[in-house]
């Protein structure tokens, strides 16, 4: 080194750099950005018997078109949207009535109602599942019995049992459990606003629905368009609690069946149908472009249309 | 009373009302929250008969037993699933933060060729879920010979959890004044030293939420336990009830006994917690 230039100093190989973001990288690259490139190229190929051979969009055509395939593709990706539909209809507006709410100001215990109503999204979804099942089951009769206490008994079935209704309970199940995350992220951009925004409002004489409709709901769209993508995810990524409550089958008769579901029995195999790790890779990929769909809308298009109202 | 009739201070007439209607809607909501948790948990000390006579009845003196938690602990191997997902959840929580903080400051401090394609690597991990490479995670495993190891799990985890971790701790890095390191340059510390003895203490708090957001979904996962490590060994806690519901599901005794055994010490740890978690939740850490 030529001791009389420093600006040279930073040239020996940045060993430090090596140092700090190797192992990091290293383990999230092998685990991570690997096997899902690898799972995009496998689903171009067919696995038999340890053969594999180059077939193209072969394995997409069979899921899209092909008789024993299509029929329960398209129902479980029909399922999942309907599962997001119910999320966005009923999860959001409940987290963001609450969320408003608690953010009333100078509410008590909004501390401990914020903690209590939260709870549940800490269990695992799995824990979650079985309680609901065991609540709603009609050999317990908990839920036909609190129907019957306030004169709704008629209206009692064994919700979780019928293809019509299996799927929006357990819809619900999950809108149960996650409402604390809609509400949380909602809460937090609701303290944020100024103060004197709001006090304007009531000064030139809004009240308070003209305040929350005029002021507070631009300016939470952003979050509220954060918290729709970050349920399309986790619903398009949804498996434990079908896994859990009805098993990989998501009977009846696949009434509740899901992508999630759906990769797993593709993959592992069920009853009489092999699993194949190729075909498993197709519906992999095709949650991937589902997702990325979904994250792509949400950044290019509706994170630009609302980002006036940001300051 | 005083101070929930001063909830609305500027409505006038409707004050009272008003408060008491959102006290209202939220205790409901807290009641329909907590009602399926707690009669599972009071229900599990129960006998056969208490828990389909009076299901929302407290246990007493005639209706009290542990048997259900005595024909989990002896069918199953409790213990053992618990130690499995303490030991996963701590190793993998723990470097990740480790590694996360380590390539955030990477990739906020130094300027090199390169830097940009990594940050967006890892931003892309955000919001893909890495069980869409569930396939090849698992050739992969079978290749290293790492099935039913919790190695498996750890090394799955971390690579889960690192994008949000160097996601909010690079926003963290940013915040930390210039000068702080030019300063220490200049006195020649060495980059490691500057790292572990001048960054890493200051991210600490950013490194508490970070935690949280990390151990919640490893805890809970179902699917990669499922897929990776079925074993007996190997089995976490949440598998190990999903196993267990699925083969005693007619033991009403034994099936509430495992769900609250998988519930309470959640809770616990939630109650000391939440305090960590909402804070993280509401400050800048979801931007």
């Amino acid at each position: 080194m030529n001791p009389s230039n420093q600006h040279d100093e930073k040239k020996p190989f940045p060993w430090h750099l090596v140092f700090f973001l190797g192992p990091g990288l290293l383990i999230y690259v092998v685990f991570s950005v690997y096997p899902l490139l690898d799972t995009l190229v496998l689903s171009l190929y067919n696995e038999q018997q340890g053969q594999t051979s180059f077939i193209g969009l072969q394995n997409f055509i069979t899921l899209v078109t092909d008789d024993t395939w299509s029929q329960a593709f398209w129902n479980a990706l029909g399922n999942n949207f309907k599962f997001f539909a119910i999320h966005m209809l009923v999860q959001n507006p409940i987290g963001l009535l609450l969320a408003v709410l608690l953010s009333s100001p100078k509410l008590r215990l909004s501390g401990t109602y914020r903690t209590l109503i939260f709870m549940p999204t800490m269990l695992s979804v799995v824990i979650i599942g079985f309680v609901w099942q065991l609540l709603l089951s009609p050999i317990w009769g908990i839920s036909e019995n609190f129907l019957y206490s306030i004169g709704l008994g008629q209206y009692f079935d064994a919700w979780l049992g019928k293809e019509s209704s299996a799927l929006i309970t357990l819809a619900f199940i999950s809108v149960w459990q996650f409402v604390g995350i809609p509400m949380m992220l909602i809460y937090a951009t609701l303290l944020n606003i100024p103060d004197d925004i709001v006090d304007a409002s009531v000064v030139d004489g809004a009240n308070s629905f003209q305040t929350f409709w005029h002021i507070k709901l631009p300016l939470i769209l952003p979050t509220i368009a954060m918290v729709s993508i970050l349920t399309f995810v986790a619903n398009f990524n949804a498996f434990e609690l079908i896994y859990a409550v009805k098993g990989a089958l998501a009977g009846p008769d696949f009434s509740t069946d899901l992508m999630g579901t759906f990769f797993y029995r593709t993959f592992f195999g069920f009853q009489l149908q092999q699993g194949s790790a190729s075909m498993g890779a197709a519906v992999a990929t095709l949650m991937f472009l589902i997702i990325l769909m979904g994250v792509m809308l949400f950044l290019f298009f509706i994170q630009r249309r609302i980002q006036r109202f940001q300051f | 009373m005083k101070l929930l009739s001063r909830l609305i201070p500027s409505s006038g007439m409707r004050q009272v009302p008003k408060s008491v209607t959102v006290h209202a809607v939220l205790l409901a909501y807290t009641v329909i929250a907590l009602f399926p948790i707690i009669v599972v948990v009071i229900n599990a000390f129960k006998e056969r008969r208490a828990i389909f006579r009076d299901p929302l009845g407290l246990p007493d003196s005639d209706s009290f037993t542990l048997v259900g938690f005595q024909q989990v602990l002896l069918r199953s191997d409790f213990g053992l699933y618990s130690w499995n997902s303490l030991v996963v959840t701590i190793l993998a929580v723990g470097l990740v933060l480790l590694l996360g903080a380590m390539a955030a400051w990477a990739l906020t401090e130094y300027k090199f060729k390169g830097n940009l394609l990594i940050t967006f690597l890892f931003a892309m991990g955000i919001m893909i879920p890495i069980r869409l490479g569930t396939v090849s995670i698992l050739s992969l495993m079978v290749s290293l010979d790492l099935v039913n190891t919790l190695t498996a799990l750890v090394l799955v985890y971390i690579a889960q959890g690192l994008p949000l971790a160097v996601y909010i701790l690079s926003e963290f890095v940013r915040t930390i004044p210039k000068e702080l390191t030019e300063a220490a340059r200049c006195d020649s510390v060495s980059e490691y030293k500057i790292f572990f003895c001048v960054i890493l203490p200051l991210l600490k708090p950013a490194m508490a939420t970070v935690a949280v957001f990390t151990m919640i979904p490893i805890w809970n996962d179902l699917w990669f336990p499922l897929i990776l490590a079925p074993g007996e060994e190997t089995r976490t806690i949440t598998l190990g009830v999903q196993q267990f519901v699925g083969q005693y599901v007619t033991d009403w005794n034994s099936v509430l006994s495992a769900l609250t055994l998988a519930i309470v010490p959640v809770l616990i740890l939630y109650t000391i917690f939440s305090r960590q978690l909402i804070r993280g939740l509401t400050s800048g850490a979801v931007k």
